[in-house]
């Protein structure tokens, strides 16, 4: 029984807008001439490439369902009504193909690679005596980047923060694009009033700080919803979806307190084009306003979305970490690098020091991030035509 | 100039209004005062009565934005907009939900630990910054500016609690240079500013560098340099005292704007070294949902960021005589 959740939603147009980029690189024009550009670096296409590993984690972990629940014969349970009954873990393929570290868990703290568990518990000697020793671990040697406190993989854990890293990076930028284009292009093309409304808009937005535009926001909307771990029947719309999602109201609410750069860049490009000749001459053949807008102003805002895509990118993954140290990030019980931290802060204090969990974090954060900027730099160099006349 | 002024304050009138109301109807229509009562009073064994009384209690027995039981100007103002959000305009800023403190004393009291914390690391930060940036301008295309723009990718990917975690680490727990986290008043203050001031330089160098050096590189690359190159003048003249003089305009949007918000502090640094100071006051107010403290924080903020633009455009006067307002 699949599991759809509305963070889900956004992976998938991540990669339709990456096929859609695809194909708009094979065509003549700008977007053409800026690939070029950014293929010749090879830097940046080592970057691209680790990206696009981290988007396919992350879109392996977007597809999920629901195993029937199986009684001991191994036939799967019926309801009194005949139909199946679901678990309420729903499975993603990176889970499933990741079962074995999955499931082989520890008691505790294992350093990475170990064979014994971390730390010392009383066991029972052959001739009755009892001792404080080292416990051998259940998989010895099987938990390349050790456990964390209730023994779970920390490379597992890492790898299901992937999705929440992604989808908080990619889906903030994806969620206002709609509105950052509509209410860019609106204001830029019709002027006038309609320019005054939208800009007293979002500078209004742009004067309260981001942080506590989003602490207000999560303290009102964030602890409805699904927050994480098991699927409550209540989060169900249609035995299907999960449309009332922690993690999305966190996305549309990083949206809006960075939407208006997008929104103040999209309304000067159209101010622009709307000035340039074949847009005038489409007017003067008695093209509509909307047609025009269709057909001439949004395909040339493409390339400021790109760059404000891939320039926010970083960011917003750093953000995450934040605020979920402050507690309106993603739940508790959501898979995050900013949980993770949070928790390896605790146990750096302890004594002696567990240091696996924050260093799996770190590595994995910095691989993403990293070539993010990296390949951020790369695209905008190649989109930036201020740069590119020079 | 004056005149000017004037005018760019009436205009921040409309955006403070719009500001005010928006928190509003986020913490009054959205989350209701019935709300806000649940969760203080706790969800269990809660009657209606008990949320009467609290709203009662706490001056959150009104409409929200208009009472249609009243009559003549008391429609608009017994609501709970005009009792709580419009005394924000004159600086009252109440008392809080939770422990019913005065908000306003406390801001007055705990801006000063702020400001010791955040104002080093802003002066010492920027200077840095720029040391660094016109270092890498000057060298551009050679090893040193590249091995530079490579660190300045590398520090900026780094998330910021990495540096506040693993500082704390080494210089509080292995070293003991520094104590972990706390706050003394007067001259102790000092060893107790010194981490979070590094970690504070430390967590915004990378973007800092790549900023300004984006900058400079602008700079130089204009008709004027070109002009003073050629009439032979000594590459760092040309540098330090022309383009830098030039490239000051979009150094100071970048500067001025933050520095109201040096009294605000910073949310993250101060709970992680336990500064008693207004970022601390706000994670605070957030982690107990006290609703009072986190609107006036809202109002505040949003005040100091008008200031910051305001302050902005006045700066331009100052420093480029080509910039007149009429």
């Amino acid at each position: 029984m699949p599991v759809i959740f509305a963070t889900d939603l956004i992976v998938y147009i991540l990669f339709a807008g990456a096929f859609y980029f695809m194909l708009a690189v094979r065509k003549e024009g700008m977007l053409k001439e800026a690939w070029k550009d950014v293929k010749k670096r090879r830097l940046a296409m080592v970057c691209l490439s680790v990206l696009a590993a981290y988007s396919i984690v992350a879109l392996a972990d977007s597809i999920r369902w629901r195993d029937p629940i199986r009684n001991e014969s191994g036939r799967p349970a019926l309801s009194p009504s005949g139909g199946y009954i679901y678990s309420a873990e729903a499975l993603s393929i990176l889970d499933r193909a990741l079962s074995r570290i999955r499931l082989e868990n520890e008691k505790t703290y294992s350093a990475p690679l170990s064979s014994h568990l971390y730390v010392k518990e009383s066991i029972e000697l052959p001739d009755g005596r009892v001792a404080r020793e080292y416990p051998p671990l259940r998989y010895p040697g099987a938990h390349i980047l050790g456990t964390d406190k209730v023994g779970n993989d920390i490379l597992y854990i890492a790898l299901k923060g992937v999705r929440t890293g992604m989808v908080i990076g990619a889906g903030t930028t994806i969620v206002i694009i709609p509105f950052a284009i509509f209410f860019g292009v609106i204001a830029g093309y019709y002027g006038g009033l309609i320019d005054d409304i939208v800009q007293y808009l979002y500078t209004t937005l742009a004067s309260i700080p981001g942080v506590l535009l989003i602490v207000a926001f999560m303290l009102l909307f964030g602890s409805s919803g699904y927050q994480g771990g098991l699927i409550r029947q209540s989060d169900l719309v249609l035995q299907a979806f999960v449309p009332n999602d922690r993690l999305f109201w966190l996305c549309l609410i990083l949206g809006v307190t960075s939407w208006t750069d997008l929104c103040r860049l999209i309304r000067g490009e159209t101010l622009k084009l709307r000035e340039l000749e074949y847009v005038q001459a489409s007017r003067a053949f008695g093209v509509s306003r909307r047609g025009i807008i269709y057909r001439h102003i949004v395909p040339n805002l493409m390339h400021l979305i790109l760059i404000t895509f891939v320039l926010q990118f970083s960011g917003l993954v750093l953000a995450e970490a934040i605020l979920s140290y402050i507690g309106i990030g993603v739940g508790p019980q959501m898979w995050s690098w900013g949980n993770m931290i949070n928790t390896a802060r605790l146990e750096l204090s302890m004594e002696p020091v567990v240091w696996w969990n924050l260093l799996a974090s770190f590595v994995f954060m910095f691989g993403l991030v990293l070539p993010a900027n990296i390949f951020g730099d790369a695209v905008r160099d190649a989109l930036d035509p201020r740069l590119r006349f020079k | 100039m004056l005149a000017y002024m004037i005018r760019r304050l009436l205009y921040a009138i409309p955006i403070i209004i719009g500001v005010n109301i928006l928190t509003a109807a986020l913490f009054f229509y959205v989350n209701t005062p019935d709300d806000m009562a649940r969760k203080i009073l706790g969800e269990k064994n809660i009657t209606p009565q008990a949320i009467e009384n609290w709203k009662m209690d706490h001056g959150y027995n009104f409409p929200a934005f208009i009472n249609t039981k009243e009559k003549g100007a008391a429609v608009v103002t017994q609501t709970i907009f005009f009792q709580k959000s419009v005394p924000l305009l004159w600086f009252d800023f109440g008392r809080s939900d939770r422990n019913n403190i005065d908000i306003g004393a406390e801001i007055r009291q705990r801006m000063w630990p702020s400001l010791f914390i955040s104002l080093p690391t802003f002066a010492i930060g920027v200077t840095l910054d720029l040391f660094f940036a016109m270092m890498l301008a000057y060298y551009k295309g050679t090893y040193i500016d590249f091995l530079g723009l490579v660190a300045g990718v590398v520090l900026m990917s780094i998330s910021s609690l990495f540096y506040i975690i693993t500082g704390q680490y080494v210089f509080g727990k292995a070293l003991r240079l520094f104590p972990i986290s706390g706050y003394d008043t007067g001259i102790h203050a000092f060893k107790f500013v010194v981490l979070p001031v590094i970690v504070g330089i430390m967590s915004g160098i990378g973007a800092g560098i790549r900023f300004y050096r984006t900058v400079f590189i602008e700079e130089i690359g204009k008709d004027y340099v070109r002009t003073a190159r050629a009439k032979g003048l000594p590459e760092s003249a040309v540098l330090f005292k022309h383009a830098l003089k030039n490239a000051m305009i979009p150094v100071l949007t970048n500067v001025v704007v933050s520095i109201p918000f040096l009294f605000y502090g910073s949310l993250i640094m101060e709970t992680f070294f336990a500064i008693p100071g207004l970022g601390n006051f706000t994670i605070q107010a957030i982690q107990s949902q006290d609703f009072a403290i986190v609107r006036s924080m809202v109002y505040l903020g949003s005040l100091l960021y008008i200031a910051g633009l305001i302050l902005t455009d006045v700066s331009y006067t100052l420093v480029d005589p080509r910039v007149k307002f009429e």
